[in-house]
């Protein structure tokens, strides 16, 4: 990780009897997007809050460029949020609102009509700075309300599920703008947000929180290939988990028992010993369908016989459903090939599954509650 | 052509009220004041200019003065503690709120004359708060609460005052408090973020407060007659003398339409100020509005 410039440090927050964030130490690094992710209600925005001066924490402390803010008043810290509403006033102009930090600060009138003006652009607002935010579109008054927090140039950016309020297409091309922002201003942005696919696609750090808890901090490849344990493995991408038994050990590998369900070798990666519960995760593109026999060409090859049970095309990818004994499997398949010329697989077939031993992930543990709580629909 | 006739169909009613009971009124007002008053204390049959003409007597520029002063500080004083309390008032939870918006508008049940003798009672030369006063030193022994200009002020403010808290806190209600967050945000400082942010958003409840306390303020003559001295007559006591005492209704009227005319003309003043200076707001506004809709 490059140099940190914010930390938290054992940050504890309770409501009441509620305890929201438990011991939370996060470090973010200097100029990068650090997403929070997690699901509705585990302390995401409670964390931004205590970031921004909103709400002091019970116990912990923030440190922003090695220097213990955890007292100081939101007005006395080097940090801007984009707050979930915009919050943007709504009896100032655009260029009013934009303009609001520099006057703030006391900044000189040239230097407020050349830095309101340059963020005005930057946001690609110009030629709407006299409307007010009533008049706006709800991607324009996203704008402005970055421009207004940059404006300032804060040493961290903080934003609150910025792109909640957006339709899918506007939230995709406001996602890449974001980027391009970051990249030309260089601020280090602190990412709230419960939806994974965004935090994956624009994110250098990403934090997975749970229960006011960070469950684990990755880049986003780490956390899709090798998730801490079952609540990670399935929030963040679609996975197949297996809970079984070492049934032997063998060099790197060992070969894994599943109930109602062949043996698979997998690789070894925590080191267990014959007799070991161990829980495994599966990603469905690690699986190959196919309707005649593959050719097996490693000794950590699994090969497993299965009916199709649903099959879904999605035209870059199809997923099938495909029942193997007492499972039922989720697998994508990529159509690398035209797609019509292809014998292709339907609802019913026969199919032969094959996955490499080493594209199985251990997990550290798997609980009956982490998937209750995954199978409640966001609110 | 058909829409504004239909509109024009339905505003009749409130159209003919209006034209009924006030503006036929206020006609006959300005007209009395040109008429002749007759032996009996009613209204002569000549047209006659002397009423306006001796409305100015000896003193009565000093009561209109005093009238306009008392009025203007009464309506700021108003302001100035309503928006504080309408702005607490709007932060707090709902269940303490109601019991502060009742304790603002419980007083109402009581009769206002029983109100203003409360005061009499309160601002008495033996009363509680003057020996109170006295005694620790605050004011020397010879000086009166009751019967002067300051003690019309007083209740003028304290009778006022709700009518103000009420407008402002209705908009303060409908005010996002995250603004105020954000203000800080951006490095406002508590205050700055008040005048900034607040303020301007509920500038117009403040207009409407300052119109809905001004103008009783302007008119009031049962307080300065109550509580003030002989030198703290307002309009309204000069107009009830005429009435009651001189029996002199042309006079009365006269009076009357000076007063009303010194609340128009401000009202006019400020409307013009608004229409000239706030043009570009309003249209805007305007053009929001049918964005929306
Ligand atoms: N001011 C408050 N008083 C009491 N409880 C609060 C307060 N703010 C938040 N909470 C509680 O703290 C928990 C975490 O809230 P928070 O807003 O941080 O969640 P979040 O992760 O941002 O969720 P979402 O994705 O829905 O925005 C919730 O259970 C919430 O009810
Ligand atoms: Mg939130």
């Amino acid at each position: 990780m490059s140099d940190s410039i914010l930390q938290f440090q054992n940050i504890t927050k309770r409501f009441g009897s509620q305890t929201v964030l438990d011991n939370v130490s996060l470090d973010v690094g200097a100029g990068e997007i650090f997403s929070l992710l997690g699901p509705s209600g585990c302390g995401k925005t409670t964390l931004l809050r205590i970031c921004g001066g909103f709400e002091s924490p019970d116990n912990g402390r923030v440190i922003l460029d090695g220097k213990d803010i955890t007292s100081l008043p939101p007005n006395k810290r080097a940090i801007r949020t984009v707050f979930q509403n915009y919050a943007l006033f709504p009896h100032m102009t655009v260029w009013d609102n934009v303009a609001f930090g520099l006057k703030i600060a006391g900044a000189d009138k040239e230097t407020i009509t050349r830095e309101a003006g340059k963020y005005i652009e930057l946001v690609q607002l110009t030629g709407h700075e006299k409307k007010k935010p009533g008049q706006l579109s709800g991607g324009q008054r996203q704008r402005v309300a970055i421009a207004r927090a940059l404006v300032n140039k804060p040493k961290i950016l903080l934003l609150d599920e910025p792109l909640a309020a957006l339709d899918l297409k506007l939230r995709q091309r406001m996602l890449i703008e974001l980027d391009t922002i970051h990249d030309e201003v260089g601020i280090t942005f602190l990412f709230v947000t419960h939806d994974q696919q965004e935090a994956m696609s624009i994110s250098d750090h990403i934090a997975v929180m749970h229960n006011g808890s960070v469950e684990q901090v990755g880049n986003p490849v780490e956390l899709y290939e090798a998730p801490k344990n079952s609540f990670i493995a399935a929030f963040i991408g679609d996975t197949n988990f297996f809970d079984g038994i070492v049934e032997s050990v063998d060099g790197e590998y060992c070969t894994v028992a599943i109930k109602d369900f062949p043996s698979l070798k997998v690789y070894n990666d925590k080191k267990l010993k014959k007799g070991d519960k161990v829980n495994l995760s599966i990603r469905p593109e690690k699986f190959s369908i196919s309707s005649t026999e593959p050719r097996i060409t490693d000794a950590h090859t699994n090969l497993l016989r299965g009916k199709v049970e649903e099959v879904i095309y999605l035209g870059a990818h199809t997923r099938y459903w495909v029942r193997v004994q007492d499972w039922r499997i989720s697998v994508i398949k990529q159509h690398f090939s035209y797609a019509l010329d292809e014998k292709n697989i339907r609802w019913d077939d026969e199919v032969w599954l094959r996955f490499e031993g080493d594209n199985a992930y251990m997990l550290e543990r798997y609980t009956q509650e982490d998937e209750n709580l995954l199978a409640l629909p966001d609110i | 052509m058909k829409r504004s006739a239909n509109i024009f169909l339905l505003s009749l009613p409130s159209l003919l009220w209006l034209l009924i009971f006030y503006a036929l009124p206020v006609f006959i007002v300005f007209l009395f004041a040109f008429r002749t008053s007759d032996a009996y204390g009613g209204i002569g049959d000549k047209w006659t200019l002397d009423t306006v003409r001796n409305l100015f007597s000896p003193g009565f520029s000093a009561v209109i003065w005093r009238t306009v002063w008392l009025g203007v500080v009464s309506t700021a004083l108003s302001i100035v503690i309503a928006v504080p309390i309408a702005y607490h008032l709007a932060k707090m939870s709902p269940k303490l709120r109601n019991i502060v918006l009742m304790l603002i508008i419980v007083p109402f049940w009581t009769n206002f004359l029983i109100r203003i003798f409360a005061w009499k009672v309160f601002l008495n030369p033996e009363g509680i708060l003057r020996r109170t006063l006295v005694l620790i030193g605050l004011i020397p022994e010879e000086t009166m609460l009751l019967y002067n200009q300051w003690a019309v002020l007083a209740v003028m403010v304290y009778t006022y005052l709700p009518y103000a808290i009420l407008p402002i806190y209705a908009a303060a209600e409908k005010f996002d408090f995250a603004l105020l967050d954000a203000a800080k945000d951006l490095g406002a400082s508590s205050f700055q973020g008040f005048r900034k942010v607040f303020l301007p958003s509920i500038s117009k409840s403040i207009w409407v407060a300052v119109m809905v306390v001004l103008i009783p303020a302007l008119g009031a003559y049962l307080i300065p007659d109550l509580v003030g001295g002989p030198t703290s007559e307002m309009m309204g006591d000069r107009i009830a003398q005429s009435v009651f005492t001189e029996r002199n209704l042309p006079r009365a009227s006269a009076l009357s339409a000076l007063l009303m005319i010194t609340v128009f003309l401000p009202l006019l003043l400020m409307t013009a100020l608004k229409w000239i200076f706030g043009k570009d707001d309003e249209e805007e506004e305007s053009r929001t509005m049918g964005a929306r809709s």
